[in-house]
């Protein structure tokens, strides 16, 4: 009988400290991701110092590299994504929560899913050979000749460049920020919504009084949430971005983002000071997703535990 | 049900990972490098693993910049390279490096423009100025002035340059810093530079797929990926004043000048020939190994350099790439038969 | 007086009906407008790459640039490599971290390893494929099926631990307690009670994240890299079918081109099917 507990006790301690061994190894793993990265990153780093991310010239030849060509491409992508992104994942959100019932709702609900089930070199193919050509056919020489002026839709009509990643991208984020902001919506009290039903509101100013304006940050959060994965998106961005490592005004205009220059160039980057800058650009989008996610998440849960107990 | 789903999963993924065990007794040796050959070295591997079946020389195209790279780090057996490796970079390799020139080849330029299928004409002057960006329609008058009786459209002109580390913009460059004092001031030579505008492709490949679908556009490719894919090329006007189309004989033109005088490492240059049927824009390419190799790969990859020299010669015409010589060759024989492994 | 507040009511009520009208509209279009993007790809993808799809695909292996006859058979089969490796790696340690957390974690420490375990999640794949090079390719100077799995592996483990986790918080404290007042160990309350229950959801969980990383491309780029012919080594780099659609999309060979579309038909219909496959059994355990 003793020996039984005593095994027993053997037992339960192995089984406990290996499965805390794996579960605390993904905070090492972090910690080794940053540390890895910022020392491979050390040889530009302590060269410039931070001025390498705003600095605006990428010559291989001089050896002289900034990233702010590409955090502007990124963030210009990203940006063009969200704000396509946002009405539309709002859209389908309502839709399924308010509007849609029992079947309907469900096979919504799975398609916006399977969007994001997606690979994104899929996505590459899709808009290197479908958006791409019809931006280039059809929509970018219609903008370029009525609104030409418009420094926004300057230059040659080339399908690829800011435009296409940005739609590609915003494709890509929508369930991210549809799903979100389903639950969100759902957290809200069903009192809140009678109610203002009762009160003689028609369907679209109850979605206004009741969910949206009480839902504002949990829709932030979800669009940061969108945002970071934009952020970090680089093999559909690669194939339609046009490879341009400079800072333009124009929507038309090729482009490069930090993950795609990444993507082009790391394979092959010898010098001391490429490599770690390209390595620097890596660390920086580590760093900008960690804070993004965690943002987001912090928002995401406040909201739920606001109403969570009014349930 | 489930048992029978986790024993499914559990058996597709054991089959899996137990085909790795299923090492035979191949050889696999790893290469990458230039996009430039990749047409020919495709060839060139298949066939001779078709003579040879032990033997499986696995090449990524992924540019030269990478090939040289991968060669330093020791990721892989042997690199390929148009551009020759600087002295720096030979420093850096620690281990003696030695380029085998393989194949001559053309670098070409190449367009899509709308209503123009034929060869057009192109100074020195007129390449720089359109990659550096000051021609930017189609029918701007400079071009039209060495182009009696072509029509060209009111197309922006965009130029296409290769988004990754490349020998043939290395190649390339390195043409036009010889002739525009203006580009070589502003822009430079190298593997990468900084292009004044335009459109990135990766690779030799991407260069030509973003030619193939975007109208108004110009680029710099390897002979065959334009002939393979139908785009035109531009008979570019050479040291002698003469307007060259890239040919067999026009390339092996080139490289005759540059034979009295080949170094002994094979680095050279040889853009911008003199000689009144010199195509301008050829170079050599090359592949690089240690000159002490790895023990397993080094014995069938130097019987592999043997007959790349020899059988592998007779390929290179029929895609569009000129033999080496046949002096130079056997230059090249005596070099492969001091490699050590 | 009366008429003049009717007319005013009914003025406003007839505004708001319409706004309400539009706005409803409004919401179905941005649905649709979310909706077209997948029956876009779907249907190019499906037109492009069907006729592609043949025997030679799936057997042959990639022919010289410029000739036609070639297919991916060594990039299915690489890709079947990785997967199968990076589960081995991805799927015990992510289950034993989504155990930890839901059994054994308590207040702080388990919200911290959750918040980790979602900042993991959230590095994009570029960065572990560029971390896994740094930290594997690099020091065993050469590209492998390791590298690559590894990579994949990295990004296997927070989807695997979250889903663990979400499954094992549905199963009722009344379970545990009752395991362990009949005096079983711990240990075996959960692998025999607790996980014998939730294996399903669990099992759905690794399944979806399988799915997830088969379309993975850009961690592989410089970690397994490619290879033209099998593979049949741990430490020598292997296809895989993200990368070789990647590599021939942006190819300019006509061929090359109807090979990808082909290889994304295949990715695609795996995931898809994988995806319905597993909810339609979920939904019948439930």
């Amino acid at each position: 009988m003793e020996k039984k507990r005593k095994d027993l006790h053997i037992g339960d301690k192995a089984f406990y400290w290996i499965l805390k061994v794996m579960a605390f190894g993904i905070i090492l793993l972090l910690l080794a991701f940053f540390v890895l990265l910022f020392k491979m990153s050390w040889p530009v780093l302590s060269k410039v110092g931070p001025s390498f991310f705003w600095f605006n010239d990428w010559n291989p030849v001089t050896e002289e590299y900034g990233a702010l060509p590409f955090i502007f491409g990124t963030i210009a992508t990203s940006l063009i994504a969200l704000f396509l992104s946002v009405p539309i994942s709002l859209g389908a959100a309502l839709l399924i929560t308010e509007i849609a019932d029992g079947g309907f709702r469900k096979i919504l609900g799975f398609l916006v899913e399977m969007l994001a089930a997606i690979p994104s070199v899929v996505y590459g193919l899709w808009g290197l050979f479908v958006v791409v050509p019809f931006l280039r056919e059809t929509v970018q020489p219609f903008l370029s000749q009525h609104f030409g002026f418009l420094p926004i839709f300057e230059g040659a009509p080339l399908g690829v460049g800011l435009m296409a990643a940005g739609i590609v991208l915003a494709i890509m984020i929508t369930p991210t920020i549809a799903t979100i902001s389903r639950e969100i919506f759902l957290t809200i009290p069903k009192v809140y919504k009678e109610g203002a039903l009762a009160l003689g509101a028609t369907r679209w100013e109850m979605i206004r009084l009741s969910i949206l304006k009480s839902s504002v940050s949990g829709i932030l959060g979800a669009s940061i949430l969108g945002l970071g994965r934009a952020l970090g998106e680089t093999m559909a961005v690669a194939m339609v971005i046009g490879n341009r490592a400079e800072i333009s005004a124009s929507l038309f205009s090729p482009a490069q983002s930090m993950a795609s220059l990444i993507a082009n160039e790391y394979a092959e980057a010898s010098g001391e000071m490429h490599l770690a800058s390209l390595t620097a650009i890596g660390f920086g989008l580590l760093i900008v997703s960690l804070f993004m996610n965690s943002t987001a998440r912090i928002i995401v849960w406040r909201v739920e535990r606001k109403y969570r107990g009014t349930r | 049900m489930n048992k029978f789903l986790v024993s499914f999963f559990i058996m597709v993924s054991f089959t899996a990972v137990s085909f790795v065990q299923m090492t035979n007794a191949a050889q696999l040796i790893n290469g990458a490098g230039a996009t430039f050959p990749y047409p020919l070295y495709s060839k060139w591997f298949s066939e001779y693993n078709k003579q040879n079946p032990n033997v499986k020389i696995n090449y990524q195209s992924v540019g030269s910049g990478a090939g040289i790279k991968q060669l330093l780090a020791k990721t892989v057996d042997f690199g390929a390279s148009d551009a020759p490796m600087k002295d720096d970079e030979l420093k850096s390799a620690g281990a003696p490096v030695v380029h085998i020139p393989t194949v001559l080849g053309a670098v070409v330029v190449s367009y899509n423009i709308p209503g123009v299928s034929t060869s057009i004409n192109l100074s020195p002057a007129l390449v720089s100025d359109i990659f550096m960006g000051k021609i930017k329609k189609w029918n701007d008058p400079k071009i039209a002035a060495e182009n009696a009786g072509v029509k060209f459209p009111d197309t922006a002109v965009t130029p296409v340059y290769r988004s990754d580390g490349s020998g043939t913009t290395s190649v390339f460059t390195d043409y036009l810093a010889k002739v525009s004092p203006e580009w070589s001031e502003k822009v430079g030579a190298g593997k990468a530079v900084k292009w004044p505008t335009g459109l990135g492709g990766k690779g030799n490949e991407g260069v030509a797929g973003v030619l193939k679908q975007t109208p108004g556009s110009v680029g710099y490719v390897e002979q065959v990926y334009a002939v393979t894919n139908n785009l035109p090329v531009a008979s570019i006007k050479n040291a002698a004043g003469k307007y060259v189309q890239p040919s067999f004989e026009s390339v092996s033109a080139a490289a005759e000048g540059a034979l009295k005088t080949m170094p002994a490492d094979y680095r050279v240059s040889i853009t911008n020939a003199a000689g009144a049927t010199s195509y301008p824009i050829a170079a050599f390419t090359y592949i690089l190994v240690y000159k002490k190799m790895n023990a397993t790969t080094g014995k069938d990859f130097v019987q592999f350099l043997k007959w790349s020299m020899g059988q592998g010669q007779s390929f290179a015409k029929d895609l569009a790439y000129a033999p080496l010589p046949k002096s130079l060759v056997t230059k090249v024989e005596v070099t492969i038969s001091q490699l050590e492994f | 007086m009366r008429e003049k507040l009717k007319s005013v009511l009914s003025v406003n009520d007839f505004r708001r009906k319409i706004i309400n009208v539009t706005m409803i509209s409004l919401i179905v279009i941005s649905s649709l407008v979310a909706i077209f993007p997948l029956l876009s790809v779907f249907v190019f993808v499906f037109q492009k790459g069907f006729s592609t799809l043949s025997l030679n695909f799936f057997t042959s292996l990639p022919a010289p640039v410029g000739e036609t006859g070639g297919g991916m058979a060594q990039s299915l089969l690489g890709s079947a490599m990785l997967i199968g490796l990076a589960s081995l790696i991805g799927v015990p340690w992510g289950i034993a971290s989504g155990i930890y957390i839901t059994e054994y974690g308590h207040g702080k420490s388990a919200w911290f390893l959750r918040f980790s375990n979602d900042l993991l999640m959230g590095i994009p794949s570029i960065v572990v494929g560029l971390f896994t090079y740094s930290f594997i390719v690099a020091p065993m100077k050469g590209f492998s099926l390791l590298a690559g799995s590894i990579a994949l592996g990295i990004i296997m483990i927070p989807i695997v631990s979250r889903s663990t986790e979400e499954i094992l918080k549905t199963v009722p404290e009344h379970i545990r307690e009752a395991g362990l007042a009949l005096g079983i160990s711990r240990y075996r309350v959960i692998l025999n009670i607790i996980l014998r229950g939730s294996w399903g959801g669990i099992l759905t969980g690794v399944i979806l994240s399988v799915a997830r990383i088969s379309g993975e491309t850009a961690p592989l780029l410089f970690t397994s890299f490619n290879n033209q012919y099998w593979s049949g080594s741990l430490t020598q780099p292997i296809s895989s079918l993200p990368v070789q659609i990647y590599t021939y999309a942006i190819s300019p060979f006509e061929d090359w081109q109807k090979q990808a579309w082909a290889g994304a038909l295949v990715l695609i219909l795996f995931i898809f099917t994988i995806n319905v496959t597993v909810r339609f059994i979920f939904r019948k355990n439930k």
